[in-house]
């Protein structure tokens, strides 16, 4: 049955409105666990605010069940999804580069739209970088061209490159979320001990 | 003693957990329906795309970049990530009216640090932010948060790379946030 767009059993168009509606959810969702706060998002690397790591390895491990539940009972056909795709070398430094981002501005994509729409200039400007930043990317495009298509390995999955079936992947993520949940609240009960305000 | 800021005295926000939970179930519906999952940044190139477009119709098409993405009869704006992103903003919107987090434009900055200071870096980030998306194919949300749950290899590998790298220069910019 699904997925429904790639089998035609939806148009185009509906399939863009939904797009309106699932977006709708996830701004909802980002802005309602506290994404809207650069403070909170940075909160992760200094110990003080763990809702990026207990939002995000939580929406991973129940996507991942539920995915690998859907495909069991046949509800959802996995091969016809698209996997994003791994171009080793350039992905490898847009992580480094965006994690540097993420430590310096607080922000990521997402989450300065969502602070944008609840006043942030921060945000705004923020906003702005990124579309200097995509500016800049493809000004310097034709010298990088070659490096951004380097280490094409396809759409590869996690069992592809290891072997390792979808079940044991989606397994392993929940027991490393679950551990990295109870670490994370002892961290948070130590860290809060120390500091007057974390919650803006 | 833990204090709240005493302007949104006890601003409260969703459980983590059922945030989590709620986001999974989200994008377990994205996929069955749309086949994709969700994203943001190339929403944004779509924007720059168009941008280019508007501007000089002819050097964008012939463009390396942006060229790619012109089709004829087409705006590039004409994406499911750029109606998703809509919507991300409207609902972002209504959380934060239920929530009272709504205010005035202001400047959020840690309490090292003064506004300026941190218009600077957020422009900084920002900047970093739209360079990298596109070298690594999404962004949080795109690449880590929806590659991940797709169990595709790029995802988490981007997805780890993201936060070790920040965690990386996290003592470095320490003073930024605490």
């Amino acid at each position: 049955m699904g997925p429904l767009f790639p089998n035609g059993l939806i148009s185009g168009d509906w399939n863009l409105v939904i797009a309106v509606f699932i977006g709708f959810g996830f701004g909802f969702l980002l802005e309602a666990s506290g994404f809207s706060s650069s403070r909170n998002l940075a909160g992760v690397f200094y110990g003080y605010n763990f809702v990026v790591l207990r939002v995000f390895f939580t929406a991973v491990i129940v996507a991942m069940v539920g995915l690998l539940y859907f495909n069991y009972f046949g509800w959802l056909d996995l091969s016809k999804i698209f996997i994003l795709p791994t171009f080793l070398p350039s992905m490898i430094v847009g992580g480094v580069v965006m994690g540097l981002g993420f430590i310096i501005g607080g922000f990521c994509p997402g989450t300065s739209f969502t602070a944008i729409v609840i006043g942030k200039l921060d945000a705004l400007v923020f906003a702005v970088g990124l579309f200097i930043g995509i500016f800049l990317f493809a000004e310097v495009f034709p010298y990088i061209e070659h490096f951004y298509y380097s280490g094409n390995l396809g759409h590869v999955t996690l069992t592809d490159v290891t072997g390792i079936s979808a079940y044991w992947w989606a397994f392993g993520f929940t027991v490393i979320a679950l551990s990295a949940f109870w670490a994370s609240w002892l961290i948070e009960k130590k860290v809060r001990k120390r500091i007057k305000e974390y919650k803006f | 003693m833990i204090k709240y800021n005493s302007k949104r005295e006890g601003t409260h926000y969703l459980n983590p957990y059922l945030g989590g939970v709620l986001m999974g179930l989200l994008m377990i519906v994205t996929i069955f329906i749309s086949g994709r999952e969700l994203g943001i940044s190339g929403a944004v190139k779509d924007t720059v795309v168009e941008t280019a477009h508007a501007i000089s119709p002819a050097a964008a098409k012939a463009h390396p970049y942006y060229g790619m993405y012109i089709k004829d009869g087409q705006s590039p704006m004409h994406s499911w990530l750029v109606f998703e992103v809509l919507g991300v903003f409207i609902g972002a919107l209504l959380s934060g009216i239920i929530y009272k987090r709504v205010r005035k434009p202001f400047v959020e900055h840690g309490p090292s640090i003064s506004s300026k200071r941190r218009l600077v870096v957020a422009l900084i980030g920002g900047i970093l932010w739209g360079f990298g998306t596109r070298l690594g194919r999404g962004c949080t949300s795109g690449a880590a948060l929806s590659g991940s749950s797709t169990f595709s290899f790029g995802g988490v590998m981007v997805m780890l790379l993201i936060f070790a790298s920040a965690y990386l220069f996290a003592w470095l910019f320490r003073k930024l946030w605490t």
